[in-house]
């Protein structure tokens, strides 16, 4: 089977985001950067489908606006063959992203049997590029994917909804699926791994190869701020225990007269 | 003034509560409302109220329960020959599954998860969170029409004094297409509560919970104020609760009117994730814990000993 996973570089969790001088985007000199959580995911299941299919591959595939190919090393780490960077300074939206994709895969040459990636990027939180580059590639997608079995041609997938409802997908490949947390546990790369994936191929494009073009932009951002701040709030102590009953009143009234929340 | 298509879910025959949001808030344009399966006279009339000129209910083989193929074509289907400029939805589980596809589908532009929005004309501009909510960006969409946005439940609030239209209800039967991903079954999650997404009261409990049967006083003060239970990621990768219950950048974004937040020290990623609800009370017993620096109410003080009182003293008024 040809497996194919699409991954992309965030900031870490921790980082505090500041937007640059001219909120065209934000400061990102000072950032570290990880694989998007949710597209471990995604690599973690291709590792385990390629584990039980013998004589499939995985190619890890980005579009990147940082020059640096940390994350497809780390896919190619954690078991990837090989790995497509499509090289790019802009910040793509979703549309221009899901065509990039699509045109690097179809550069490969294989046929995809199986897609995955994260359900989400962390970073612009779109959740879109899954369900366009289905759209696009002509194939049934699953977004937020928590289970996948495969039995034969047919490939079981749950799909977790609002309350904790999961749907139950059943679908032949090639198919795309957007994977969440719960799906599996990601290895860590090894350190063979990590020494072995220098030396695996790292296919790059540009843009421009794979006929992207500015004219595919279909949404832009401008004015990145803060949120704004709130007051500071108002504080009680309620370490001893004859204060407790007391200041909890108090909260409570505050939430009924001043908040009216309650 | 812009011709606007809003696509509303239905939970049973009901309409979920954003699309009354978006009606609200989007008063002065066209409005017309779709949605698939039979809606409920009393959300018909919602939906009047609220300002929908025409409300479509399509309905059609294959399309008894959500898939993202299904409805797409059948909206598709639907939308040939009529010329909408903006097809708005809930940015809910279905909202944003389906509007990204059918955005595919039309070859568009789509800004996803708008927490806020203007219009000069027929120009949609949004405001929505990036990263989680750690900032905020303007989003504006081009290329052809229509446009496709989805709106982040309880951001836009409900309008007090809503224009009204005339609500004019027709079925309609779509061809759903093919459907190579078909649902088998569904599994009712057990709360039977609203998602945390959409909740207006979350009760949120972290690390300090110690173990996931502690997480019983939270599920009792979530059940007098009619709360959904949320948790810290700290909290999940411990198991205490459940990946469906995590709040935070790597969990859900929301933005409920009272989160109360027990034995959770405020980490960046979780702030990001619920930093623009209305009201933010804080119980912990680390006085430092940053916390307290987005709560407008912070109780210093062991959450074991206040959650329980809290229960009783909110039960007492409520009772």
């Amino acid at each position: 089977m040809n497996i194919f996973v699409c991954v992309k570089q965030v900031p870490d969790t921790e980082t505090k985001i500041i937007p640059n001088s001219d909120g065209t985007f934000i400061e990102t000199n000072a950032i570290k950067w990880i694989v998007n959580p949710y597209d471990e995911y995604a690599i973690e299941q291709a590792m385990l489908v390629k584990a039980a299919s013998s004589g499939s591959t995985v190619t890890a595939v980005r579009v990147g606006a940082i020059k640096d190919t940390e994350v497809l090393r780390t896919a190619m780490a954690m078991g990837a063959d090989d790995s497509i960077l499509v090289e790019t300074e802009d910040n793509l939206d979703s549309f221009m992203t899901a065509k990039a994709l699509k045109g690097a895969i179809e550069k490969s040459g294989k046929t995809p049997d199986l897609i995955f990636m994260g359900k989400q990027a962390i970073d612009s939180d779109c959740l879109q590029v899954p369900s366009i580059l289905a759209q696009m590639m002509n194939l049934p997608s699953v977004s937020n994917v928590m289970g996948y079995e495969a039995n034969g041609n047919t490939i079981t997938l749950k799909r977790e909804v609002e309350g904790g409802t999961i749907e139950i997908y059943e679908v032949a490949a090639p198919v795309i699926a957007a994977c969440t947390k719960g799906l599996n546990t990601p290895r860590y790369p090894s350190l063979p791994g990590i020494m072995k994936a220098k030396r695996k191929p790292l296919a790059k494009h540009s843009l421009a190869d794979i006929g992207v073009t500015a004219d595919d932009r279909k949404v832009s951002y401008s004015n990145f701020e803060l949120p704004p701040e709130k007051p500071p709030g108002k504080k009680f102590d309620a370490m001893e225990d004859d204060t407790q009953l007391q200041v909890v009143k108090e909260v409570v009234g505050l939430l009924r007269t001043e908040a009216k929340v309650i | 003034m812009a011709n606007i298509l809003i696509f509303t879910e239905l939970s049973g025959e009901h309409v979920k509560s954003v699309t009354l949001e978006m009606l609200g808030k989007l008063s002065g344009h066209s409005l017309d409302v779709v949605t698939i399966g039979k809606i409920a006279d009393e959300s018909k009339s919602e939906l009047a109220r609220f300002g929908a000129s025409n409300i479509h209910s399509l309905k059609g083989d294959k399309l008894e329960n959500y898939t993202p193929e299904g409805y797409s074509q059948a909206i598709k289907n639907f939308m040939d020959g009529k010329s909408y400029d903006y097809v708005f939805a809930g940015a809910t589980s279905l909202g944003k599954d389906l509007l990204p596809r059918l955005s595919g589908m039309f070859d568009a532009g789509m800004a996803a998860d708008v927490v806020n929005f203007t219009f000069s004309g027929d120009e949609f501009e949004g405001t929505r969170p990036m990263f989680a909510g750690k900032c905020l960006a303007k989003v504006k969409i081009q290329g052809p029409k229509p446009h496709f946005v989805t709106i982040r439940p309880n951001a836009l609030g409900l309008t007090d004094s809503p224009t009204a239209g005339s609500g004019n209800l027709s079925e309609q039967e779509v061809d759903a297409g093919e459907i190579r991903a078909l649902v088998k079954e569904i599994i009712k999650g057990k709360s039977g509560k609203l998602d945390l997404t959409e909740a207006n009261v979350i009760v949120s409990g972290g690390r300090a919970m110690k173990n996931r049967d502690n997480f019983k006083i939270l599920d009792e003060l979530a059940d007098v104020l009619g709360a959904t239970v949320g948790a810290s990621r700290a909290a999940v990768d411990a198991e205490y609760a459940d990946h469906s219950m995590q709040v935070g950048q790597t969990g859900k974004t929301v933005s409920p009117s009272l989160y109360i937040a027990c034995g959770i020290s405020g980490a960046i990623q979780h702030l990001a994730g619920m930093r623009t609800s209305k009201t933010i009370v804080a119980i912990n017993n680390d006085p430092d814990a940053p916390i307290f620096t987005k709560a407008d109410y912070g109780i210093v003080g062991d959450l074991f000993k206040i959650v329980p009182i809290l229960t009783q003293e909110i039960k007492s008024i409520l009772g």
